[in-house]
């Protein structure tokens, strides 16, 4: 079953991610893929993420296509401008990609290349408004957004593809961070992953807005490895904030890549019923997503 | 206002490299207020020059050296020095440097680095609100304009770096769009919000741009 069917019939959906490398040789995130497909419904392909410029998503999406993994293109309005931004999707498609994670990018500033021009001539919400259009089979040419459909440029073959966002559930303030997401669901955003859940109040609270709304999510769920590395994220990640306690019970550990097994573990059984599904983001030790699953009964 | 800023003097110095005369053409608007090339930084840049071994032919500060009609006015009451003198440094924003350019056939230089259209917050505090971009959109968003403040330049809510109430790139910089909610919720306007943002049309925006009026037009 796929990541779209599996979705749609309210089954509890696993998605997890990789990165692809910064070169050519994609031996080992392909190995790492293979070690984990079976396991997951569908594995995202992040673009050039944190801004830290690596091999493309949509090449990388295409390889794992062919091994029978069901990938979730990454696509950032960082580097692309619209022409841009829809001709990839237009190859995406032509390349039997279907699931779509439109999002905005983080800045150019917290990579590797941070003298590069950020685009963002288009956001994620729109992004999804684009997507929606290219479904239609038109394109944004000679018009814009607020004008009706039929004014595009008809496509010669339309794309098929099923978009998502992300949404930050721990957002802090929330309220305009809830009004981005309910404006993404009505730009056409048919599933959600949110940034790593640790504060689950919070996140029940907003299951409850998102159900309203109709619209499915995935939870974020992140592999810690250390405390160190835990420290590191919440400093250099945009959007990642890993609690005292959990630093702590790390720290306090002896293996501690097994404490973040258990962590990761232990947050899928708490979501379990909350939410449709988890995303887990072991961040290079891909094959650890196997131990997480296997501690977590799933 | 521009707001501009002195180049290392280091880096001034390697730009002037073997030329010996050196004119000098300060700012009393912009460039004075940044403190980069009024009066007193240009008494002060000759007499580093000097220092230096230069020799100074003359120097000048134009009230809007932007201004190419005026500026060409000012600086033919310098013609003999301007003369006698291998390079013009232009302590002015880029509009000023490109003045100066389009008047001598001498070589001129630049003295400042020009960074922003900016508000001034308080004496010797910029801001950037507005980079010029050709459709103002600050009727929808509150007042505060996210394709300036934003560091993304996002027209449809907080992207997901932002932590509390800050940008991801600089923890010290507020985010735009918590703003702009703040602001848009205080005067009960959040429905604003609420709309999807159209794609921006940046052709709008095409550089460079140029606005000529029509004569004899009345301006309401």
């Amino acid at each position: 079953m796929n990541f779209q069917q599996s979705l749609t019939q309210n089954q509890f959906t696993i998605t997890t991610e990789i990165g692809p490398p910064k070169g050519t040789d994609t031996s080992e995130m392909l190995a790492q893929a293979s070690k984990i497909k079976d396991r997951v419904h569908a594995m995202n392909v992040t673009d050039n993420q944190s801004s830290i410029m690596r091999l493309g998503s949509l090449a990388a999406c295409h390889l794992l296509k062919e091994q029978g993994i069901d990938p979730i293109y990454q696509l950032t309005c960082r580097d692309r401008n619209r022409l841009a931004l829809q001709s990839d999707l237009l190859s995406a498609s032509a390349l039997g990609l279907r699931n779509v994670l439109a999002l905005t990018g983080d800045h150019p500033q917290v990579g590797d290349h941070p003298q590069a021009k950020p685009v963002f001539d288009v956001d994620s919400t729109q992004l999804l408004q684009i997507i929606g259009r290219l479904n239609e089979g038109r394109d944004l040419s000679t018009q814009f957004m607020n004008k009706p459909l039929t004014e595009g440029t008809a496509l010669k073959g339309k794309t098929d593809l099923f978009p998502g966002a992300v949404v930050c559930p721990e957002a802090n303030p929330i309220k305009p961070q809830l009004l981005r997401f309910s404006k993404k669901v009505v730009a056409g955003a048919k599933f959600f992953q949110t940034q790593a859940i640790y504060d689950f109040e919070k996140f029940e609270n907003f299951m409850k807005y998102a159900r309203d709304l109709g619209a499915k999510i995935l939870a974020g769920i992140l592999l810690l490895r250390s405390a160190g590395m835990a420290r590191y994220l919440n400093k250099n990640v945009p959007g990642i904030m890993v609690p005292d306690h959990l630093i702590k019970e790390m720290e306090s550990s002896a293996h501690p890549l097994e404490t973040g097994i258990k962590i990761a573990a232990r947050q899928i059984s708490q979501l379990k019923g909350i939410c449709n599904g988890v995303h887990i983001m072991a961040i290079g030790l891909e094959d650890k997503v196997l131990d997480i699953l296997d501690e977590a009964g799933i | 206002m521009i707001i501009s800023q002195q180049k290392p003097f280091e880096e001034i110095l390697t730009i002037l490299g073997e030329k010996k005369r050196v004119f000098l053409i300060g700012c009393s608007l912009c460039a004075t207020l940044c403190q980069s090339g009024g009066e007193e930084q240009v008494i002060e840049m000759k007499e580093r020059l000097i220092g230096e071994g230069k020799e100074v032919s003359g120097h000048v500060v134009i009230e809007a050296v932007c201004h190419i009609l005026n500026s060409k006015k000012e600086l033919a009451a310098h013609k003999a020095a301007l003369k006698e003198t291998d390079a013009v440094l232009v302590m002015a924003c880029g509009a000023g440097v490109q003045t100066v350019t389009e008047l001598k056939k001498i070589p001129v230089m630049a003295a400042l680095d020009t960074l922003f259209l900016g508000n001034v917050k308080r004496f010797g505090q910029f801001e950037e609100r507005c980079s010029l971009c050709g459709e103002c959109i600050l009727n929808k968003t509150g007042g505060i304009c996210p394709v300036t403040t934003c560091s993304k330049g996002l027209l449809n809510g907080p992207c997901g770096g932002m932590h509390d109430g800050k940008c991801e790139i600089d923890p010290e910089r507020d985010c735009a769009w918590v703003k702009i909610y703040d602001r848009l919720e205080e005067l009960g306007q959040l429905e604003t919000f609420e709309e999807i943002f159209a794609l921006k049309d940046y052709s709008k925006g095409i550089k460079p741009k140029a606005l000529i009026l029509e004569r004899g037009k009345k301006v309401l």
